[in-house]
């Protein structure tokens, strides 16, 4: 069974759940962008939450089944069409050998998964079949697809929901295009002056179109650094840090502005300062940002960012077992 | 629960979001600093608390990451507190590591090429990276310069920002340290195995791309083979190990040729020898320890 691609979309990889543990070597974790929308993807085809699917960014492919299969779409809002119907996201549908697939334009979020049953079935490097084409590991000869790919679908290991079978309305994310994102600061916000950290957390960011797998760019204010002597190593720019490790979700703001959020293909490390990082409950939320999207940074603490993340898990498992019946 | 902040041994604790726990050793880079953060981590490692994802050390700090569904943060938090105390003083302390050396071909066409195609990205577009690095540092010439760059060896503080790709700092005192500002503006491209250097750290680059570094040179041998084809990779897609003690051997063209041709039949084999860095001797007299760290014995 394969698909084979007559259109690509923007930038269409596959990902599973990542390749976690291997961070201290620059190779980062990686995976579905929006792992809720991924998980529930591959639950209404009866897949495991770590097979393997397309993460589709803006615009999505276009493509044709070699045999009959299921498909879920996940994520961003976009009329899925077979054969030029509208069929259902967030739904199971079932597709017959032979039948075209493609989409509409994304009108909320801006990444959509599609999973078939069995699973994207191409080779797993270090644990995991997610595309990190920086480091030619994962995915579909390591890079996005191409017109003319045929791309392979593995053989479904178990039973599955029945054709029609959709996740609730009132489950399901909404996409707004004002967003406030909860982060706890840290690293090194005390290297901004007191009125740089209100600003940070007062501003408007809008999300420009510098916006990847690795990081998002944003723009609307100017943040202000502490005078200091620059220390030994560290570059002579007050954002400047001697280089260090930066986490998933992390906020640094090279120069005071065009705050970057890292996400799960961040680079592992570099030279400027950390000033917050997204609590792990909202980075499927950064994920589905379009840009031009208003966000705010919410400061919170460890507790509620351990609260918020129980309140994902939870919302998760009673949107899994609605879609189990 | 409170902000992390108060220090324990002069580290400096925050949180990284609810998933990783910063620890920054020192503000500027040092010898003792990175040792410290590989000490820390070492023990880190050997400790292991269910529920640690990463330890990343990097320069003079390090980076955890950790599932906080497993293991809470202020029971890793106190842990890793109690960790640095035991680790802070370096007397006594020796960390396992590897000695590794790296054939060198310097002033290569390679990147001349593409610092020439860059050149009104740097500071000096007339100039050469290695003449413009020899100036920065007061050296006579690029020849000065290419002979301090491989007359010490360098320990890997820090292994990322992409794939495989090792920040090194050279065992010397402050003062003869190797100090080159990156480029003005960033190329937006970088040849494979690339010897780059910017601010005092010296880098490889693991795969072609963009990059700001200045370039002195290009190694001859793969240091990241995804497809673990050649016998140095078959544990590890990624060649370098923080904590590894790296020596760089200047190559000519002929000898880059040759171990070229041995990648290629798939037979090339870094010369690599396990050391045990003692801390605070290596801190207290850099020269005089480098010179007994680099007898190690070659393993057969």
């Amino acid at each position: 069974m394969s698909l084979e691609i007559e259109q690509p979309g923007l930038h269409t990889t596959v990902q599973d759940l990542g390749r976690p543990g291997l961070y201290h070597l620059g190779i980062p974790q990686g995976g579905a962008l929006d792992r809720s929308s991924a998980i529930l993807a591959n639950a209404l085809v009866g897949n495991e939450p770590a097979a393997a699917l397309f993460e589709c960014t803006y615009l999505g492919p276009t493509f044709t089944t070699t045999e009959p299969t299921l498909l879920a779409v996940t994520g961003a809002s976009v009329q899925l069409l077979v054969n030029g119907d509208p069929a259902p996201s967030w739904a199971t549908v079932a597709l017959v050998a032979g039948d075209r697939v493609s989409f509409g334009y994304v009108t909320a979020g801006a990444r959509y998964y599609l999973a078939f049953a069995g699973g994207i079935d191409v080779p797993e490097d270090l644990g995991s079949r997610s595309t990190y084409q920086v480091g030619s590991l994962g995915g579909f000869h390591n890079r996005a697809l191409a017109a003319g790919d045929d791309v392979p679908v593995g053989t479904p290991s178990g039973p599955a929901p029945a054709p029609g079978t959709a996740l609730p309305e009132e489950l399901r994310p909404v996409f707004p295009t004002e967003v406030d994102l909860r982060v706890i600061p840290g690293l090194y916000d005390h290297r901004l002056t007191e009125a740089g950290r209100e600003t940070l957390f007062s501003a408007t960011w809008r999300l420009t179109p510098v916006a990847d797998r690795t990081g998002m760019r944003f723009e609307g204010a100017t943040l202000d650094w502490r005078e200091r002597v620059p220390p030994f190593g560290a570059g002579s720019d007050p954002s400047n840090i001697v280089d260090a490790g930066y986490p998933v979700g992390s906020i640094q703001v090279p120069n005071g502005t065009q705050p970057i959020i890292l996400h799960r293909d961040a680079v592992s490390g570099g030279g400027y300062a950390v000033v917050a990082t997204v609590i792990s409950a909202d980075l499927d939320r950064v994920a589905q940002c379009m840009p031009g999207t208003n966000t705010r940074f919410v400061e919170v603490d460890m507790d509620a960012a351990l609260a918020a993340r129980r309140a994902g898990r939870e919302h998760l498992e009673r949107s899994l077992a609605a879609v189990a019946g | 629960m409170s902000a992390p902040t108060e220090t324990a041994a002069g580290f400096r604790y925050s949180w990284g979001g609810d998933e990783f726990l910063f620890v920054e050793v020192a503000e500027e880079m040092d010898l003792a600093a990175n040792f410290r953060a590989a000490a820390l981590c070492q023990r880190l490692a050997a400790d292991r608390p269910a529920g640690i994802i990463d330890i990343c050390p990097s320069n003079a700090s390090l980076l955890l990451r950790f599932d906080p569904d497993v293991l809470a943060p202020d029971v890793l938090l106190a842990r890793v507190r109690e960790l640095a105390t035991e680790t802070a003083d370096l007397a006594g302390q020796v960390l396992s590591s590897r000695l590794i050396e790296v054939p060198v071909w310097y002033d290569d066409p390679f990147t001349n090429e593409v610092g020439e195609r860059f050149r009104d990205n740097r500071h000096e577009p007339d100039s050469t990276d290695l003449d413009f690095a020899a100036t920065q540092n007061g050296l006579a010439s690029r020849a000065e310069f290419i002979s301090r760059h491989h007359s010490a060896p360098w320990i890997v503080t820090m292994v990322g920002f992409v794939a495989g790709l090792p920040f090194m700092y050279q065992m010397v005192p402050r003062a003869e340290q190797l100090e080159v500002p990156k480029y003005l503006l960033p190329r937006t491209d970088t040849p494979k195995l690339t010897i780059g250097h910017g601010g005092c750290f010296s880098c490889i680059y693991s795969v072609r791309g963009a990059g700001g570094y200045q370039m002195f040179g290009v190694a001859a041998a793969p240091i990241y083979d995804p497809r673990q084809t050649l016998a140095d990779f078959a544990d590890s897609a990624v060649l370098f190990r923080p904590g590894d003690v790296v020596t760089y051997t200047p190559v000519t063209e002929e000898r880059y040729r040759e171990i070229q041709a041995e990648v290629a039949a798939g037979t090339w084999r870094y010369d690599l020898r396990p050391v045990t860095v003692d801390l605070a001797a290596a801190v207290a007299d850099p020269r005089a320890y480098n010179e007994r760290l680099l007898e190690a014995p070659r393993v057969p």
